[in-house]
């Protein structure tokens, strides 16, 4: 059939009528639904919010609470047992806020370290050809992981203060006390020098980067090899080796000294935060662990093969072939698991370690500015969250594979 | 086929000796413990640490352990542990507060918890009657724990406590956040964007913040916002918190599953005139459900962790019966054999949903009908 003979047949039809605006018929049209669906949304959500808050407003009247975050600049007279900053109970609610915030940011970073070395080698050696390791990794990972964190807190916390009283300290080294005022270790004597070392100390991870950079621009034009992680060692420990021995070499341990209330001088960890330390990062541990094997275990066994082939040693095939790629498994759910520490520390409240949650119940106590109190604790853990997840991003991003 | 036997015109140059053993425990060894220098030294190493830490814990959990003794006098004198304050103990950190002649009732909640689980763990026995069973069984939970009915004496919620406190909380967290965490991953999915921006705005919020900053809401801030004829129980605006956690997190894993599904399976649907509803119940939730089943098992398995924070709230349940067992000063110092047996009963409970979980990741993989 010719295209004309198609034109010609097919008789032009108005369009079609629309049908007239009827009850049913709107209400059988997917896009009016959905219109009416999100109107009724909103208006549930408003008539939620002026309900609750009317209702908030009349009890707070009726406690003869004031509302509004002017009770931020008033004394607090909040107690709070260790601080990174220098705080007083007549200090302002403000600065107990950040008291706890900093005590909160403390225990989360040193058991995100903790966590991430201790993960990262039970995760390994869960893959390492040693049976023993391998098996006793997995009873570590089971153990931990199977039980609530809460409980290990709480565990840890008993242990710690069922030690001897410090008196009789448990030294299984010069200047190392354990007792039930938590541990004590002798820690160097402040010294003008050690500013240095850690200038000293940023040149040398600064020199590092630079000299890999240079040294992966000069292999892959002339092919010559560099000894880039020897010289990467040297400027990162020589550097500030040198500063200190430059500075004269200062020496001077302050060793903790037992006083009529515990020790004194040196470095000191409160049973609350050495348990909560331990709780945190020991719990998170099992889980980089099985995140790290699972990373590992993501490369294809042809890559490794491949690496040996060309005759790459152990050290290397880690380096260079395994690390980059796990990484980029390892990465998201680690950053998961780095959240949900943050978060967890809140539990320290339990075992009294002064915290973020744990200062401001104190705060609500004393204040009455319940719902100010809350609102203020919420933003500070979202804004830890939301950085947290952030950054994992960023880096994330930077270590994916570039298509061009 | 030809057989072995018909090969003899190169057999001569064929035969070779045999390979050498690699099975039997020196192979064994061998291949696993002693592969090198480096693998012997290191073996030892771990295996001498390891004999240090067992005999250690060997001396103190059973050669000096004090088993069974009413006098806390007598673990004073002993060296090793004193299991008998698990004992003296254990009726206060199983059933907490709960009336002490009634804890005959805890039993049996305990036993219907845990025997319906067991039961799920069957897919044979997914169908329409599980349904019933669990809603039956949760009828007799809350029939045994709240009494007043059948001539079972009323118990009020603030005396709940223990084992029963626990598997309650935690059945009612699964069953309660599963529907949930469905609705807010298929309403973070919706074209509306209102219904969509209020949906992300609850799992982010909720996913950002600690549990126990939920929880502390639920039972500090709940109040003030509800006039007080309104004001619900404690305990159930504890399970409300624990509910929307779960529900914030379980719709981030119920949302991958949903993203898995592919685009051609929504137009299949709507080309042969399915809604939205019935595109959503009978061809993308099953398939996608399926798929998160092993994630969704890990906050199940989380979810039961996460009962222990209502301890922080004044709950009783077995951490809370436990802290308030040990109020006890004459065993308050052996605190630490206590937690040893709570950590045992969750290991129990969490390692086997983890093994069932791996079962399940299993047969996935292997694309066994599940």
């Amino acid at each position: 059939m010719s295209s004309t003979t198609v034109v010609r047949t097919r008789r032009r039809r108005p369009p079609p009528k629309r049908p007239p605006l009827s009850p049913s018929g709107l209400w059988h049209n997917v896009g009016f639904r959905g219109v009416l669906y999100q109107a009724l949304v909103i208006v549930l959500v408003i008539v939620a919010v002026v309900y609750l808050v009317g209702n908030a407003q009349e009890a707070m009247t009726a406690l003869g609470i004031a509302t509004g975050f002017g009770f931020l600049v008033e004394e607090s007279g909040v107690a709070i047992g260790e601080t990174v900053i220098r705080y007083d109970p007549d200090d302002s609610y403000t600065r107990a806020y950040a008291a706890a915030v900093l005590n909160t940011l403390k225990v989360s970073i040193f058991s995100v370290v903790l966590a991430t070395i201790l993960g990262t080698l039970l995760g390994i050696a869960r893959l390492s050809g040693n049976w023993l390791l391998a098996k006793l990794s997995a009873l570590y990972v089971e153990g931990f992981r199977n039980t609530p964190q809460l409980v290990q807190i709480v565990f840890w916390y008993t242990l710690v203060v069922s030690m001897p009283p410090a008196r009789q300290a448990l030294s299984p080294l010069e200047g190392v006390y354990l007792s039930n005022r938590g541990l004590n270790l002798a820690w160097p004597v402040a010294d003008p020098v050690h500013g240095w070392m850690a200038l000293a100390f940023a040149l040398g991870c600064v020199g590092a980067w630079g000299s890999a950079r240079w040294a992966g621009r000069r292999r892959r034009r002339t092919g010559r090899p560099f000894p880039v992680v020897g010289w990467g060692v040297a400027l990162v420990v020589g550097l500030p080796l040198a500063a200190w021995l430059a500075g004269g070499a200062p020496t001077a341990m302050e060793v903790p000294e037992m006083r009529r209330f515990g020790y004194r001088g040196g470095l000191a960890l409160s049973p609350e935060f050495l348990a909560l330390l331990l709780g945190l990062s020991l719990y998170i541990a099992a889980f980089i662990a099985e995140i790290v094997r699972s990373g590992i275990q993501s490369v294809d066994r042809e890559q490794i093969e491949a690496a040996k082939s060309i005759g790459l040693g152990k050290f290397d095939i880690y380096r260079k072939v395994i690390l980059p790629q796990a990484l980029r498994v390892i990465l998201p759910p680690a950053a998961a698991q780095y959240v949900s520490l943050s978060k967890n520390s809140s539990l320290g409240t339990l075992i009294g370690y002064p915290e973020l949650f744990n200062i401001n119940n104190q705060i609500v106590t004393l204040s009455g500015h319940t719902i100010e109190a809350i609102g203020i604790m919420m933003a500070v853990y979202l804004t830890i969250s939301f950085t947290i997840s952030t950054a994992m991003n960023l880096y994330n991003r930077a270590i994916q594979i570039k298509e061009r | 086929m030809t057989s072995v036997g018909t090969i003899p015109a190169h057999g001569r140059a064929l035969r070779r000796p045999p390979p050498k053993r690699e099975s039997g425990p020196i192979a064994w060894l061998r291949a696993n413990l002693f592969g090198g220098v480096h693998e012997a030294v290191l073996t030892v190493l771990v295996a001498w640490a390891l004999f240090l830490i067992v005999t250690a814990l060997y001396e103190w959990a059973v050669r000096d352990a004090v088993w069974f003794t009413t006098d806390s006098l007598v673990c004073r004198r002993a060296a090793g542990a004193c299991w008998a304050v698990i004992v003296e103990k254990h009726r206060v950190m199983l059933f907490g507060t709960f009336p002490y002649e009634e804890h005959w009732r805890g039993v049996v909640v305990i036993v219907t918890i845990v025997g319906m689980a067991v039961a799920s763990g069957f897919r044979r026995l997914w169908s329409y009657r599980l349904f019933v069973a669990w809603v039956v069984a949760l009828g007799v939970v809350l029939v045994l724990q709240l009494g007043g009915v059948f001539g079972l004496a009323p118990v009020d919620t603030n005396q709940w406590g223990g084992l029963p406190l626990t598997l309650i909380l935690f059945v009612g967290t699964v069953v309660g956040g599963l529907p949930a965490a469905v609705f807010l991953a298929l309403g973070r999915r919706s074209n509306l964007p209102v219904i969509k921006a209020a949906c992300v705005a609850v799992i982010e919020t909720v996913r950002g913040v600690p549990l126990l900053t939920v929880l502390f809401m639920a039972s500090l801030m709940f109040p003030l916002f509800v006039p007080p004829e309104l004001t619900i129980d404690k305990l159930l605006r504890a399970q409300i918190a624990m509910i929307i956690f779960f529900a914030a997190y379980g719709a981030e894993v119920v949302r991958g599953g949903l993203q898995a599904i592919p685009r051609g399976q929504h137009e299949a649907a709507q080309a042969v005139g399915l809604t939205y509803w019935q595109t959503t119940r009978k061809v993308v939730l099953p398939q996608a459900l399926r798929i998160v089943i092993p994630a969704l098992m890990n906050d199940i398995i989380r979810a039961f962790k996460n009962t222990t924070f209502v301890t922080i709230i004044g709950l009783f349940d077995v951490l809370g019966a436990t802290r308030a067992a040990l109020e006890d000063l004459n065993w308050q110092p052996y605190a630490l054999e206590a937690y040893v047996f709570i950590f045992a009963l969750y290991f129990v409970f969490c390692f086997s949903m983890s093994k069932y979980s791996e079962d399940v990741e299993r047969r996935l993989r292997e694309g066994r009908n599940y």
